[in-house]
């Protein structure tokens, strides 16, 4: 089985197919025109990952919504769920940026935490 | 009439950089003036990651990666005014400012640095034929509404123009619940970065249309629908080639102008390809002791390099406030020219009494090229050259000069920069 | 029941209204956009004519003429800008001199007065950008500049505070003939009047129609325009016009109040009259007018200058004359109608003479305490560093810079909305105040100035709109 990717590495942006052997293991890797396309292919078929970007609701802040983001990457695929724990949150002010808002959100064991800092307006 | 040794105007990433760098030079009595209710400018709503690679070695999120300036700022108790617009720079750099509270101020200001920042090119600059309805924003304007505000500026969107911030707010849209039809882009490659087409469009399933623009909006009150049509090489739409999409929204990102008309007021001349004011290797202007930076100078890629070339204007303006007694009349200066290929060099002047032992050029390639040469040629004779797998227009280049290339005999005149053979 | 219904609340019905305030009268406008001048008034070019251009002997060269003067009168007493800048005609061929002699002679049949042809040189004297194709070119001192949305705000927030009612976003469908007068059903309800002023442009065709068996008919007649940033200059000194074609007065290149310059209007009949977008071709024509030196522009235009463009339309009857008039077959039903170009400038005249015709036929009693001034809008940008601070002291909200391209402050959009006739929309504040009208084209202060909205009408920020019914700007909240 064929999976093919492209690289983000730089504006080429190769199409990078990795081959997978009977038993799941990466068999060969082509396309590519460097080292990094590789790693990268390698990393994105067998565990694509993002760090999710959000905001949420403040309350008694001097703004009234809140950046926030996964503290790392979660898998690809629990990008909308995370989302959708994100809706109801509403937070207090004061917030410092690394506050977690959101403990090992959907049992990924990453948490979601505060990028701005806000005071009490 | 207040009194400042050096006054920053605009508190985003180049204007902290450059009261940062000015600071740690020396210089005591720094003003920064912003207009927002906070400092840290655009990155306020650029909530998504991937700033600070270069500066500091891991992905932050815009808010975070303005936050270490600003706690930087805070800590060397350099001086700032919120809620404050600089309305006017006069010849003798007296700096006017307004804001609600102490109403209009003059600021005398031995040094200027401009970080103004830039604005983003409007529907009516395209002369995009249609109705106009509610409903067409710039896609930073979309930013702040959805990311400062909390409110969605629609549910089924067109995205005109491949630049990074449309790029980003097709995922945010997305992420909120939008459905993001198509992303249409008059070029026949993308301004925006690889990384950012990958995750923000294929992760999403989003089609990138290349050689494709808007030809009609419809709808009266809202918008209801655009058709999107292909364009041949004169970047002509070709007639039957439309399509169209039903959607309430289009978000235009189509390009960022470097909004200097304060610049303007003190008639620096300002470079017809970039929009910002031509510097020399200070980043200094052609008004003397006006310095500038960031995106009012050039609309960069990526922050990292706003902040390191205000770092360097910062130090530069510091310089200048220290030393202006022994300034010397009249300076020799080495003229940099952009040759074939390339859009344009920051800085555009070199003085070479002034020139550290290295100086980092910028510019822009025109088009993409593969397997490209940049070579740099001091009065015709070939000084250095770069070669890349790919060169984009999308994104910043640079080659570093080095003086003792350039005093040799009776000294350099002209430096071009120019892309050689595929 | 009102004494009288004015139907539309552009240039034309806001004039009749401020006018007809003058008498003692039960009065409404009835108006389908959101705010005054949201029609054929909207787009336009703003020029003061002088009313050489008409037929001598036409109702539009007298009202024009007399429009003209009470332009300037009307700009004191209400406090709008207007600048009698004067107008150029300017004849491009030597074959067409006939024709500028013939507009003289207009003038002068006309009453319009201190008209002179200047040689070439002289022209280009006076305007060293205009083309070097000049031949020769009409001079006439009255001509001038104004703001279109400035005189249907100021004349009508004059007639309300004169008494005159305004019911916006309400919509005329059809018009009865009663006992006592008329039954207009409107989307709103109905409304029963004694007597109706039909000033619905591009419909007041329609709504004629449907009282009197002597048909008129309208067409809409589509204009677009390319404008420039401020930043390009006025170019030139005057307002210059092409010497004139069937279609209209030819393509102007000319500059507004604002000073911004700007290329149009182009004249398309079309069928719909709603059919108020920009096309390509269109577009493309006006663009390659800026590039070459084949129009007015002696040195092509920056197109990277370019801050917007836009359509709106001229209410063409088929005979080209103004009717100001009591139906002959329908009574108590007077048409402002056919009001085309020069129709702004004649605007005032217009008010003037048909509110005489109304207050004849009704036999209306002038009011003692007619209020004849009217306060217009700061316009901060303008003012001294002095005023400028006493202003912050007195309210801190003109410190508040909202719209950075044209320098609109907090205060003047909050006052923009809780005027006698307020604006409600992000237009009609763009309208009064000009926040959002740069060469960002409100690209930052669309959400603060929403805000403003949103609080000053205490209304939630997913209500505001840009113009009225269903153009909302927002669809909701994030994360609802």
């Amino acid at each position: 089985m064929d999976k093919t990717v492209t690289c983000i590495g730089c504006p080429l942006g190769c199409a990078v197919t990795v081959t997978f052997s009977q038993d799941g293991t990466i068999s060969k890797i082509t396309g590519n025109t460097c080292k990094r396309g590789e790693d990268y292919a390698r990393k994105e078929v067998t565990n694509p990952a993002r760090v999710v970007t959000s905001i949420v609701r403040v309350k008694g802040g001097d703004i009234s919504m809140l950046s926030v983001k996964t503290a790392s990457d979660i898998p690809k695929d629990k990008i909308f769920d995370c989302m959708e724990k994100l809706r109801s949150i509403t937070v207090e002010a004061p917030v410092h940026i690394g506050d977690v808002i959101l403990k090992d959100v959907c049992s990924t064991g990453i948490d979601v935490i505060a990028t701005k800092e806000i005071v009490v307006k | 009439m207040d009194n400042y040794k050096i006054v920053v105007i605009g508190g985003g990433p180049a204007g902290l950089a450059a009261a940062l760098s000015a600071k740690r030079a020396g210089v005591d009595e720094i003003l920064i003036v912003e207009r927002d209710c906070r400092l840290g400018g655009i990155l306020n709503q650029c909530i998504h990651n991937g700033f600070g690679l270069h500066t500091f070695k891991e992905e932050l999120t815009g808010p975070e990666y303005a936050q270490r300036f600003i706690n930087q700022v805070k800590e060397e108790k350099i001086e700032y005014w919120l809620n404050t617009m600089t309305i006017d720079i006069s010849e003798d750099k007296v700096v006017t400012t307004i804001n609600s509270r102490e109403g209009l101020r003059h600021i005398k200001a031995e040094a200027i640095v401009l970080a103004m920042g830039c604005r983003e090119r409007p529907r009516g600059a395209l002369n995009i034929p249609g109705y106009r309805p509610a409903g067409i924003y710039n896609a930073g304007t979309a930013q702040r509404l959805v990311n400062i505000e909390g409110y969605m500026p629609g549910r089924e969107v067109v995205i005109l123009g491949s630049g990074d911030i449309g790029l980003i707010m097709a995922r945010r849209m997305t992420l909120e619940g939008a459905k993001v039809k198509v992303v249409a882009e008059i070029m026949p490659h993308s301004g925006g970065l690889k990384r950012n087409i990958v995750q923000c469009l294929d992760d999403y399933g989003i089609p990138l249309k290349l050689s494709h623009t808007v030809v009609d909006i419809k709808g009266r009150e809202r918008v209801e629908a655009v058709t999107i049509a292909e364009v041949d090489e004169k970047l002509k739409p070709i007639p039957g080639t439309e399509e169209t999409y039903t959607c309430d929204t289009l978000l235009l990102s189509v390009g960022l102008i470097p909004e200097n008309e304060l610049s303007e007021k003190i008639q620096v001349k300002l470079d017809e390809k970039t929009n910002g004011p031509e510097v020399n290797e200070s980043f200094e202007t052609s008004k003397e002791g006006v310095f500038a930076c960031g995106n009012v100078l050039h609309v960069h890629d990526l922050v990292d390099f706003v902040s390191q070339e205000a770092e360097t204007a910062g130090s530069c303006a510091a310089e200048y406030v220290k030393q202006k007694a022994d300034k010397k009349e009249k300076e020799e200066m080495i003229i940099l020219t952009a040759g074939e290929g390339i859009t344009y060099t920051v800085p555009k002047y070199i003085r070479i009494e002034r020139m550290k032992d290295t100086l980092k050029v910028r510019f822009r390639v025109r088009q993409i090229y593969k397997e490209g040469t940049i070579g740099v040629y001091a009065d015709g004779e070939k000084i250095a050259s770069r070669k890349k797998r790919i060169f984009a227009p999308g994104e910043m280049e640079e080659v570093i000069l080095k003086k003792k290339d350039l005093v040799k005999g009776n000294g350099v005149s002209q430096i071009k920069i120019q892309m050689e053979g595929e | 029941m009102y004494d009288l219904v004015i139907i539309g609340a552009g240039v034309t019905g806001c004039c009749i209204a401020r006018e007809i305030s003058r008498y003692k009268i039960n009065a409404c406008v009835i108006e389908k956009g959101d705010d005054v001048a949201s029609g054929t008034s909207k787009a336009n070019t703003g020029v003061i004519h002088t009313g050489l251009e008409a037929d001598p002997g036409s109702l539009m060269a007298k009202l024009c003429v007399r429009g003209n003067e009470l332009m300037y009168e009307w700009a004191k007493e209400l406090d709008f800008p207007a600048e009698k800048n004067g107008k150029l005609i300017v004849c491009t061929h030597e074959d067409d001199l006939p024709l500028l002699d013939k507009q003289l002679e207009n003038a002068i049949a006309n009453g319009v007065p201190d008209c002179e042809i200047l040689d070439r040189e002289e022209v280009l004297r006076r305007e060293p950008n205009l083309t070097e194709r000049t031949v020769a070119a009409l001079w006439a001192p009255t001509g001038g500049i104004v703001c279109p949305f400035n005189v249907a705000v100021a004349a009508g927030e004059n007639a309300c505070v004169n008494g005159v009612e305004f019911r916006f976003e309400t919509e005329a469908d059809s018009i009865e003939k009663t006992e006592y007068g008329y039954l207009i059903h409107t989307n709103k309800g109905d409304i029963e009047t004694k007597a109706i002023a039909n000033a619905a442009g591009l419909y007041a065709d329609k709504f004629h129609n449907m009282v009197s068996e002597n048909k008129i008919h309208i067409t809409a007649r589509k204009g677009e325009y390319i404008f420039f940033d401020k930043s390009i200059g006025t170019v030139f000194n005057t307002t210059v016009v092409p010497l004139p074609g069937k279609m209209g007065k030819g393509i102007a290149a000319s500059y507004t109040i604002n000073g911004n310059f700007f290329i149009g209007p182009t004249a398309t009949d079309v069928e719909d009259k709603e059919e108020l977008n920009t096309t390509e071709p269109i577009l493309e024509k006006l663009k390659a007018m800026a590039l070459s030196n084949q129009h007015l522009t002696k040195n092509p235009l920056p197109l990277n200058k370019v801050i917007t463009s836009f359509a709106g339309a001229r209410a063409h009857e088929d005979h080209h004359e103004f009717i100001v008039e009591e139906l002959s077959d329908a009574p108590y039903f007077f048409d402002a109608a056919g009001i085309e170009s020069p129709g702004l400038t004649s605007s005032p005249a217009i008010g003037e003479m048909l509110s005489g015709i109304i207050a004849d036929k009704m036999k209306l009693q002038k009011k003692e305490n007619f209020i004849a001034k009217r306060k217009g809008f700061v316009k901060f940008d303008a003012l001294s560093d002095e005023e400028k601070e006493k202003l912050i002291k007195e309210n801190p909200l003109y410190g508040n810079i909202v719209c950075r391209c044209e320098m609109v402050t907090e205060a003047q959009i909050v006052d923009a909305i809780n005027r006698p006739i307020k604006a409600t929309s992000l237009d009609a504040v763009k309208r009064r105040v000009r926040a959002g009208m740069g060469r960002c084209q409100g690209g930052f202060c669309t959400p603060k100035t929403m805000e403003i909205i949103s609080r000053e009408l205490g209304i939630d920020m997913t209500e505001v709109t840009k113009k009225g019914g269903k153009s909302k700007l927002l669809t909701g909240r994030v994360k609802e």
